[in-house]
């Protein structure tokens, strides 16, 4: 027993050792500016946003990497410095992915972290990112209640959050159909679902006050089979009926609610509805209003960037990029600038692209980063982002929905209304539900 | 699950007091608050989560031993979790001592009212009730808007019975998972050569038998339950804090089922097993992460099937194989 626990104690050592000399290696190399990439590569949100997501990011450092990317973006990596991606499934719940957080800063040395899907890894890593002074930049997920909440120095999010969504939804309806007379719903219950479905419920309480709520069909996350669901929603014969399926979810309950003609009756909203377009095809009903979280994928506003970021998204993918893609250029692109406004300041304010290109080692620390990130304003596919909110940590943009219209088997998208960001979004310092309660003031 | 031979449990008690397996625990506490400090702060935090998940399996050891395998760990778990959460976000109660009372007294309650229903349970049927129960918790975290459904909230400490944790919060909170830790592998080797913990393997091979000799199968599976129930929460207590988070998927079945993975892996040969187990696991689950984020699942699943397949008394046997050739 003795010489066998001996040599198994001195095996385990050595690996540890091994691990931990190989993971101390890492962060000797400084030429390069290693980026820290979490997104989902398994589970239900991998197909929809987490690969495609993934997918933009490389397509996005290759370009960025080559100087390809149009002015004003059009320095090599950061400031002259190429980027490496560290990719993180996301998958596993918040107690793996604070560790692997950890981890990333700690034994990979990645200098900054883009990422996050889901907003229960946001709340839960923008303390952890906090405590390890680490710049962190989420990229997709939608909950108001990160810098609601809270206010964080080192944590950004360069896409705007969740309340817009259902706020403009709400705008949008009534611009289209205002004697909207009752509705109803179909969300997945779990925090995305509740909260879609509330946000649209107060708002229409506050621009609508007439109209009334019919049912609230709340089927559980990936249940798949929606038969008594759509009976109910058949039932309850409402103009209107809100959701905010994604994924799978959504593709099960279209094939099931479109041949029992629930929404030759009823007027359908799909707030995250854009990715699906060419995927229902024939089942993705004409007249459906659909929106993309923001302006992107077919709401982006034409520009060189969305030509550009089409193209290198066609590199890896045969077909085009979804929202989440256009958060992933969003993030990347807002720290870049960033990144090069500070150095641009380190290097005494004055010069551009070659100037940073010819010092690719200089850059900016993190409290300068930080300082020239507070606020910024940046050009992007989808449009012009501000850090506004937040204490400057938070982007707004502005958002839009149309009405999907299938021309010659394809589906498209016409009636496209945009939404200044003040519109849809509360100011500094009010929380969602205290905003649209109090009737959505500018 | 076939984990021990029967004629283990019969052999002579080790001798009370200090044993061989006393002397590798206060070993390992001193090693690991030694060397605590100086590790890198990804690998403390490792160890950290390890050793509360440790805790929380060598509560299954104990149900393991008696025969039992709970599939809702979970719950316990989650409601650790959850009450040291609550006494912060409701309270503003931000005392390690205080939540870690809380989880304990939370879980231990709970078993002790299932208790009476689960103790009548054997097999697969206590695996599914016990699932059950868990999912019913996770069914109603996720319906509760107030405490942030599926999302969660976060929770942060400041002291620890009193004192301030300052800048030093990372290493006390790992001194005190050590801490713990050892004090619950101590306490459950203590048990498990008393009198009613010995009648835990003596139930898993004949009940009748044990009811013949005069002790009640019932009453003991109710207490082992109890205190299993009460290391899940303290390990789920241990993990909230360190996290700064809770939601509900710490009550999911898949939570409960990595729970009986690492109990598989580790095996329940000794105390010690479950801690090895939670940092081998851990250590494979982030190097996987980190090399093949593709295909970590399948890395895991390799790990478990080479174990079954070649250790099937897991990872602890290598250590006692030698003794009983």
């Amino acid at each position: 027993m003795g010489k066998m626990f001996v040599r198994a104690v001195a095996g385990l050592a050595l690996a540890a050792v091994a691990a931990y000399s190989g993971a101390a290696d890492a962060q000797q190399k400084r030429d390069k500016i290693r980026i820290g990439f979490v997104t989902f590569l398994s589970g239900p949100a991998a197909g929809p946003f987490g690969v495609p997501a993934r997918l933009a990011a490389e397509a996005i450092v290759e370009q960025l990497n080559a100087g390809k990317v149009p002015a004003p973006y059009d320095t090599k990596g950061f400031g002259g410095a190429p980027l490496e991606l560290v990719v993180i499934d996301e998958a596993g719940g918040t107690t793996k992915q604070v560790s692997e957080f950890r981890s990333l800063v700690s034994r990979q040395n990645v200098d900054y972290v883009i990422g996050y899907i889901s907003s229960g890894d946001c709340l839960a890593i923008a303390p952890v990112a906090e405590e390890m002074k680490k710049v962190t930049v989420l990229f997709d997920c939608g909950t108001p209640r990160v810098f609601e909440e809270a206010s964080y120095r080192y944590v950004f999010r360069t896409r705007p959050h969740a309340t817009m969504d259902a706020v403009a939804a709400v705008r949008y309806l009534l611009e289209m159909k205002p004697a909207v007379k009752t509705y109803g719903g179909i969300n997945q219950n779990y925090a995305w679902g509740q909260d879609s479905w509330n946000d649209f419920d107060l708002s229409m309480k506050a621009l609508k006050p007439d109209a009334t709520v019919t049912t609230s069909q709340m089927p559980k996350f990936g249940s798949g089979q929606y038969g008594a669901e759509i009976s109910a929603l058949l039932q309850s014969r409402s103009d209107v009926i809100h959701s905010s399926l994604w994924g799978g979810d959504l593709e099960a309950l279209m094939m099931q609610a479109v041949p029992r003609g629930l929404f030759r009756r009823s007027q359908l909203i799909l707030v995250a509805g854009e990715p699906y377009l060419h995927r229902l095809g024939a089942n993705m009903p004409d007249g459906t209003i659909v929106g993309a979280r923001g302006t992107h994928g077919v709401f982006a506003p034409e520009s060189t960037l969305n030509t550009w970021l089409h193209k290198a998204y066609r590199t890896k993918a045969d077909h085009d990029p979804n929202y989440p893609a256009y958060s992933v250029a969003l993030a990347f692109l807002g720290l870049k600038a960033a990144f090069e406004k500070a150095k641009l300041e380190q290097l005494g304010g004055k010069g551009g692209k070659e100037e940073m290109e010819k010092a690719p080692g200089v850059g900016p620390g993190d409290e300068q980063l930080i300082a020239a990130f507070e606020g910024l304003s940046f050009d992007s596919p989808s449009g012009r982002a501000t850090m506004s909110l937040g204490k400057g940590h938070q982007a707004v943009m502005g958002t839009a929905y149309g009405t999907t219209k299938r021309v010659g088997g394809k589906v498209t998208v016409t009636n496209i209304k945009r939404y200044p960001a003040e519109a849809v979004t509360p100011p500094e310092g009010m929380s969602s539900p205290d905003w649209i309660k109090g009737g959505m003031k500018k | 699950m076939q984990v021990n031979k029967p004629s283990q449990s019969l052999k002579r008690p080790p001798a009370p007091g200090v044993d061989r397996t006393t002397l590798m625990l206060v070993g390992a506490l001193v090693i690991l608050l030694a060397v605590g400090p100086i590790l890198p702060r990804w690998a403390m935090f490792m160890l950290n989560v390890s050793l509360s998940w440790g805790t929380v399996v060598l509560g299954m050891l104990l149900l393991m031993r008696t025969g039992l395998v709970s599939f809702g760990t979970g719950l316990y778990y989650c409601l650790g979790a959850y009450a040291a959460g609550a006494l912060h976000h409701f309270y503003g109660i931000a005392d390690v001592a205080v939540m870690l009372a809380a989880s304990v007294a939370v879980a231990a309650a709970v078993a002790v009212v299932l208790g009476f229903l689960l103790a009548k349970y054997r097999d697969i049927f206590f695996a599914m009730l016990s699932l059950a129960f868990s999912m019913i918790l996770y069914g109603l975290l996720v319906k509760t808007s107030a405490l942030g459904s599926t999302d969660g909230f976060g929770l942060s400490v400041k002291t620890i019975a009193g004192f301030p944790l300052g800048e030093w919060e990372r290493n006390l909170m790992f001194s005190t998972t050590v801490v713990v830790a050892f004090c619950a592998a101590l306490g459950m080797h203590r048990y498990l050569s008393s009198h009613q913990g010995r009648l835990a393997s003596a139930i898993r091979d004949n009940e009748l038998r044990v009811e013949y000799m005069g002790a009640s199968v019932r009453r003991v599976i109710h207490v082992n339950y109890v205190i299993s129930a009460a290391l899940a929460g303290a390990g789920g207590g241990l993990v909230g804090i360190a996290i700064g988070h809770v939601d509900p998927e710490m009550a999911f079945w898949t939570t409960s089922g990595e729970f009986v993975f690492i109990a598989i892996l580790a095996g329940t040969g000794s105390v010690l097993a479950p801690f090895l187990g939670a940092i081998i696991f851990e250590t494979v689950r982030s190097f996987a992460y980190e090399y093949s984020p593709n295909t970590w699942q399948l890395i895991l699943g390799t790990t478990m099937l080479l174990v079954i397949m070649f250790l099937p008394g897991g990872l602890w046997s290598i250590f006692t194989r030698r003794k009983a050739a």
